[in-house]
C-alpha cells in the first residue's frame, strides 16, 4: 500500500491529546452508527508505486495508440506533433498544482497565461473577447446555446448536420434544461444547405450553428450563414478548428457573434478524448453573458501591471441562480498548452502548418480517389480532412483490414451518419508524410479488394 | 514590518510583459517538415481564405521557455507550500500519475479508436467505475462529466428525465443556504427554480423548514454531507425520508467526499445521485483552474437515464476473459439523457485517479479520510489553544469538525479592525496560501480551512503560529495586515476610477492585449519602479 500521509503513531497520539479525544473514531461520532461502514471497502489492496506503474503500463499496452499505427483518424481530434517544451512547462509544479487563481497577488503567472491565451484566441477567431476556457468542443457549443437563449429569450436552435455529431448531441441534451429545441439543417453536396436554412429561419430562432470546416472536412460559407441568421435576429454561432485559422478566414471577420471550438489541436494530447479545452470567443456585445473565467489587465496599488479575474458578477460564486453558467473548474492547464503551442508555432508557423496540411490533404484526396471503387463524397474545398465513399463494401470491415496492415485509414462515417454508411473520413496532419499517404493508398486498395473477394480478415480478438 | 527600501524583490522589479510584446519580426521556434507533395495553388477559394494572418507572437524557443518559466515563478503552488483552501481538497499530487498518464498507450490513444483496439482504456474506465461505485455505495457510474459543476448538471438532468418518464412535471429544486454557488446555477441551467432551505443551530439542514418546503413540486434536494460548514448532518436519514416521501431525488455534491471514504457512503445515507470531483478527493492536479473530472454514481432507479456512452463488460464464455464495449445507441439506451460532451470524458484524469485508488487500496482510502479529519481537528485545536485566537476567530458551528472547519472573523474585525480578507492577504507574506474566504455566505467574515491528509503536523503547527502572530501584530498595528501583502509579485489591485472591479473593461482593457497596438518589433522592456 502506498500512502501520502505523514502521521506517525507518536504524531497521532499527540494530535488526539491536543484535540482532547481518545481515538480517531471519536472524531466520526456525529455520523450515526447505522451509517458507519462495518466492512472494509470492497477494493483491491493498495500497491507499491512500481507495481502500480507496471499495471498501468500493461493496460496501456492493450491499446493501439497513434504511435502503434500510421493513423489518418481524426473526426474531431487529431494526431498533431506536440513540442517538447509543452511537456516541460505543463509539468512544472507552479502550473500543474495551484487551484483557480482566487488570490491574484500569488497567481500572476496563471492569470497572465489566461490573458495571453485570451489574446491568442481573439486573434485566431477575429473576435474581441475570449474567456479563459470551457471544458471542450461539444460542451462549448452547448454553452454558446445558453448564451443565445439568455440573450434573446428565443427557443429554437437550428444546427447544421455538418456539425460534429457529439456537438449536436450535447446541444440536444442541454436544450432539455434550457427549454430550447434543436432542428437540423440538412447538407447538400457536403456543406450546409443554405436554401434549406432560409426556409427554416424565422423570428423565433435563437441561434444558428455551423462548423468550420464541417465534420465532412468541407469549408463552409460562414459569411452567407451569418447574414442569413442576422436577417432574422438570430445569433450566428460557429464552431471552428483553430488550427485551420491560419489559412481560413476568421469567423469573426465573417459576421459570427460567437465562435467556439475544440482546442485539442493546439498542443494537447489525444488522451482518448480528454482533457483538452474548449474555447469561447464573442463580439463585445456578448461580454456580459459569457460563461466562465475572464482575466483582465489592471494596475496594483503601487502602479505595477497585473492581471485579475474580472467581470465576476456573471459567475456562479457571485450570482448563484442568476449566473450565466454553472462552470467553475475549467481547463486552465490545457489552455496553457494552447497558448504555448501558438507561441511556438508563431505568426508564420501557423500559416505554414495550414499550407502543409492543405497541400498534403489535396494530394491524399487525389491519390485515394484514384483507387478503383473509391470516390469523393463531395467536391467542396477542404483543408485537413476529406470524405470518401467506397460503395458496395462494409467500410468498418475495410478499416479493420487496413488496421491489421498497420494503417488506420480514418473514421467510418456509418458510425455517425446513416446516409453515409459507405463513407470514410480521412484526416491529415503534419505527421503524415507523402510516403504515409502512398502507403495508405496501397493498403486501402488491397483491403477493398480483399473485402470484395471475401478473403478472411485477421481482425482483433477483444 | 514593511519592505526595507533596500530590499529588492526581483519579480516585483520586473514588470509583467506579455509574450505578444516580446520577440521580433522574423523570429520563430517551429520549423515545418518539408513539402513533399506537388504544390497546387488556389486550393482555398479567395472568399474563404484568410486575408490577414493572426498576429501571433514571433519568438525563439529559448525566449518562449524563459517567458513561461518566469511566469510560473509568479504563481504559488501546492508543491511549494501549504494550501488550506477549504472545499478544494488541495492534497498532494503524486508524480507517478503524470508518468503513467504520459505513456503513449494512454496519451496517444485516439478517442474514436475501435473499442476492440482500446481494451486497456475501457478496462481501466470500467474498473474506475466499479471503484467509485463502491466508495459511494451507488452501483452505476458514468465518468462522462468534465468537472463537479458538469456532474451536477448531469445529476439534475437525470432527475428531470426520471420524473418526466413518470409523467411528472416538477418545477423546483431545494438547495441549502450553505450550498456552493454551482448548485443554484446548475438548477437554473436545468430549467428548475431554486428554493432555499435554512440551516439549523448545529449547521445542518433545518428539518422543519425542509418539511415545510418539500412538496410535490420538488424535483430534488441537493446536499453536501459533510456540508460546507465541515459538519456531518446527523439527520441525514430523516432528510432522505422526507425528500423521498414527496417523490423527489436526493443529490450528493461530492466536493467533501474526502472526509468519509471507507467510513460512510452516500448511497447508504439515501442519496440517489452523487458526483465526485476527481480533482479533489482523487488527486487530479488542479492545473491552476482545471482540468477536472466529475463522474456521477446513481441508484438503480436512475440508471436507465445515465448519459452515453456507457461501458459494458462482456464475458466471453469461452474461457478467453472478458472484453469491454462502449454502448451508445438509442436502441440499447433508449432512456438516456444523451451526451454531455465529446467522446468518453476526461480520460487522462481517469488514469491518474485510477492509479491513486490502486496505490492506496481500500485501507489507504480510509486512512486518507481519517487523517484528513484528524489533521483538521488538530489544526482547529492548535489554533484554539491560544485563547486570543479562540476569542477573535471562533468556530462557526459545533465543537469538532470533519475534514474542514469554518471560523468566523467577525470578532476579529470588530475588535482588531482587520477583516478576514486582511488576514488572508497577510498570510501570503508568511508563505501560506490563504483559506477560502467569505464562503459559506451564511457565516459572517467566514474563513473555511481544509488542511487535507497529506500535510505534516509541523506544517499545521507553523500555520497556527502564523495566525497567532498576525493577530498579535494586528493588536499593535492593524494597518500592517490592512495593506498586505508586501512580498508578492504584485500587490492588491487598484479599483477602477468609478469603483469598478479591477480588470473591468471600462477600468482597463478588454480581455485581450491588442497585438498590433503593442508590438511593432520593439524589444522587451523592463519597467523599473
Amino acid at each position: 500500500m502506498t500512502l501520502y500521509t505523514a502521521v506517525t503513531d507518536d504524531d497521532r497520539q499527540a494530535m488526539l491529546d491536543a484535540i482532547g479525544v481518545a481515538s480517531v473514531d471519536e472524531l466520526f461520532e456525529t455520523i450515526p452508527a447505522a451509517l458507519r461502514m462495518a466492512e472494509r471497502l470492497d477494493l483491491p489492496e493498495g500497491m507499491a508505486e512500481q507495481d502500480v506503474y507496471n499495471h498501468l503500463r500493461d493496460l496501456a499496452s492493450k491499446n493501439t495508440s497513434a504511435e502503434d499505427e500510421i493513423t489518418f483518424l481524426g473526426a474531431g481530434m487529431y494526431d498533431h506533433y506536440i513540442p517538447s517544451i509543452i511537456d516541460m512547462l505543463l509539468g512544472r509544479s507552479e502550473f500543474l498544482t495551484p487551484y483557480t487563481p482566487y488570490q491574484p497577488e500569488i497567481s500572476q503567472g496563471g492569470l497572465q497565461v489566461m490573458f495571453e491565451y485570451q489574446t491568442a484566441m481573439s486573434e485566431l477567431t477575429g473576435l474581441p473577447v475570449s474567456n479563459a476556457s470551457v471544458y471542450e468542443g461539444p460542451s462549448a457549443v452547448g454553452a454558446a446555446g445558453y448564451l443565445a437563449k439568455l440573450t434573446n429569450g428565443r427557443t429554437r436552435f437550428l444546427v447544421s448536420r455538418g456539425m460534429h455529431p457529439h456537438s449536436r448531441a450535447t446541444l440536444e441534451t442541454l436544450s432539455v434544461g434550457y427549454g430550447t429545441t434543436v432542428e437540423e439543417i440538412p447538407l447538400a453536396n457536403g456543406v450546409t444547405d443554405l436554401d434549406a436554412l432560409h426556409t427554416m429561419l424565422g423570428d423565433d430562432v435563437a441561434a444558428v450553428f455551423i462548423q468550420q470546416p464541417n465534420f465532412l472536412g468541407a469549408i463552409e460559407d460562414v459569411a452567407a450563414f451569418s447574414d442569413a441568421a442576422h436577417a432574422h435576429g438570430a445569433l450566428a454561432i460557429a464552431s471552428a478548428d483553430p488550427l485551420t485559422l491560419g489559412v481560413l478566414e476568421a469567423p469573426g471577420n465573417q459576421g459570427v457573434d460567437v465562435c467556439v471550438g475544440e482546442g485539442q489541436t493546439l498542443g494537447n494530447r489525444l488522451d482518448f478524448g480528454g482533457p483538452s479545452f474548449g474555447f469561447f470567443c464573442a463580439t463585445e456585445a456578448h461580454l456580459r453573458k459569457m460563461p466562465g473565467r475572464i482575466a483582465g489587465e489592471t494596475k496594483d496599488v503601487d502602479g505595477r501591471r497585473g492581471f485579475v479575474l474580472t467581470l465576476q458578477t456573471r459567475e456562479q460564486h457571485i450570482r448563484r441562480e442568476k449566473a450565466t453558467s454553472n462552470i467553475c473548474t475549467s481547463q486552465a492547464l490545457n489552455a496553457l498548452a494552447g497558448v504555448v503551442y501558438l507561441s511556438w508555432l508563431g505568426r508564420k508557423g501557423l500559416v505554414e502548418l495550414g499550407e502543409l496540411m492543405l497541400q498534403r490533404t489535396h494530394y491524399a484526396r487525389e491519390t485515394l480517389t484514384g483507387i478503383a471503387g473509391v470516390e469523393a463524397l463531395h467536391d467542396q474545398p477542404v483543408v485537413r480532412e476529406f470524405a470518401l465513399r467506397i460503395p458496395g463494401v462494409d467500410v468498418a470491415s475495410v478499416v479493420s483490414r487496413c488496421q491489421d496492415a498497420g494503417v488506420n485509414p480514418g473514421f467510418a462515417l456509418g458510425r455517425a451518419y446513416d446516409e453515409f454508411s459507405d463513407g470514410l473520413l480521412v484526416a491529415i496532419t503534419e505527421q503524415r508524410s507523402k510516403a504515409d499517404i502512398d502507403k495508405l493508398a496501397a493498403v486501402l486498395e488491397e483491403a477493398i479488394d480483399a473485402e470484395r473477394s471475401g478473403a478472411p480478415a485477421a481482425g482483433v480478438t477483444a | 514590518m514593511t519592505v526595507s527600501e533596500f530590499a529588492r524583490i526581483p519579480m516585483q522589479d520586473d514588470e509583467a510583459t506579455t509574450i505578444f510584446e516580446k520577440g521580433a519580426p522574423g523570429r520563430r521556434a517551429f520549423v515545418a517538415p518539408p513539402l513533399d507533395v506537388p504544390q497546387v495553388d488556389g486550393l482555398i477559394p479567395d472568399k474563404f481564405a484568410r486575408a490577414a494572418a493572426p498576429r501571433l507572437p514571433e519568438a525563439s524557443e529559448p525566449e518562449i521557455v524563459r517567458h513561461y518559466v518566469r511566469l510560473s515563478r509568479r504563481n504559488f503552488d501546492l508543491d511549494s507550500g501549504f494550501y488550506p483552501l477549504g472545499s478544494c481538497t488541495m492534497k498532494h499530487n503524486p508524480r507517478l500519475h503524470e508518468r503513467v498518464t504520459a505513456l503513449p498507450g494512454h496519451a496517444k490513444l485516439h478517442p474514436f479508436q475501435d473499442p476492440a483496439r482500446s481494451q486497456g482504456a475501457l478496462e481501466l474506465m470500467y474498473n474506475l467505475e466499479r471503484a467509485l461505485g463502491e466508495v459511494s455505495g451507488l452501483p452505476h457510474v458514468s465518468l462522462q462529466p468534465s468537472a463537479g459543476s458538469h456532474g451536477e448538471l448531469a445529476g439534475v438532468l437525470l432527475t428531470r428525465a426520471y420524473h418526466e418518464d413518470r409523467g411528472q412535471h416538477r418545477t423546483t429544486v431545494l438547495t441549502p443556504d450553505t450550498s456552493h454557488g454551482t448548485n443554484p446555477a446548475t438548477v437554473t441551467m436545468a430549467g428548475y427554480k431554486v428554493v432555499k432551505v435554512g440551516t439549523n443551530a448545529d449547521g445542518g439542514v433545518d428539518v422543519e423548514d425542509l418539511k415545510a418546503k418539500a412538496d410535490e413540486n420538488v424535483a430534488c434536494l441537493m446536499l453536501t454531507n459533510p456540508n460546507t460548514l465541515g459538519v456531518f448532518d446527523p439527520n441525514i436519514e430523516e432528510i432522505a425520508s422526507i425528500v423521498h416521501g414527496v417523490g423527489a431525488t436526493l443529490y450528493y455534491d461530492g466536493a467533501n467526499l474526502n472526509a468519509i471514504m471507507g467510513i460512510s457512503r452516500p448511497g447508504d445515507m439515501g442519496f440517489d445521485i452523487v458526483h465526485f470531483n476527481l480533482h479533489k478527493s482523487f488527486t487530479q492536479p488542479h492545473g491552476g483552474g482545471g482540468p477536472g473530472s466529475g463522474p456521477i454514481a446513481v441508484s438503480d432507479r436512475i440508471e436507465p437515464y445515465l448519459p452515453v456512452p456507457v461501458i459494458e463488460r462482456v464475458e466471453s464464455g469461452n474461457g478467453a476473459g472478458p472484453h469491454f464495449d462502449l454502448i451508445e445507441d438509442d436502441a440499447r439506451r433508449p432512456k438516456s439523457i444523451g451526451k454531455l460532451r465529446g467522446f468518453q470524458g476526461n480520460y487522462g484524469c481517469f488514469v491518474r485517479s485510477y492509479a491513486y485508488i490502486r496505490s492506496l487500496g481500500a485501507e489507504g482510502l480510509k486512512d486518507a479520510s481519517e487523517t484528513a479529519v484528524l489533521n483538521a481537528n488538530y489544526l482547529l485545536a492548535k489554533l484554539h489553544q491560544d485563547p486570543e485566537v479562540a476569542q477573535y476567530l471562533p468556530l462557526a458551528f459545533g465543537k469538532l469538525c470533519m475534514h474542514e472547519f469554518v471560523l468566523s472573523g467577525a470578532p476579529m474585525k470588530k475588535e482588531l479592525q482587520i477583516k478576514t480578507l486582511d488576514l488572508a492577504k497577510r498570510l501570503l507574506d508568511y508563505g501560506y496560501h490563504p483559506p477560502t474566504v467569505y464562503f459559506p455566505l451564511l457565516v459572517d467574515e467566514a474563513l473555511l480551512i481544509e488542511p487535507t491528509e497529506t500535510e505534516t503536523r509541523e506544517t499545521l503547527d507553523g500555520f497556527a503560529e502564523a495566525i497567532v502572530a498576525i493577530l498579535k501584530e494586528a493588536k499593535d498595528d492593524p494597518s500592517i495586515a490592512q495593506a498586505a501583502p508586501y512580498s508578492t509579485p504584485v500587490r492588491p489591485a487598484r479599483r477602477g476610477r468609478r469603483g469598478e472591479e479591477p480588470g473591468h473593461p471600462s477600468a482597463a482593457r478588454l480581455t485581450a492585449v491588442r497585438p498590433g497596438a503593442c508590438r511593432s518589433g520593439r524589444r522587451p522592456t523592463t519597467a523599473r519602479r
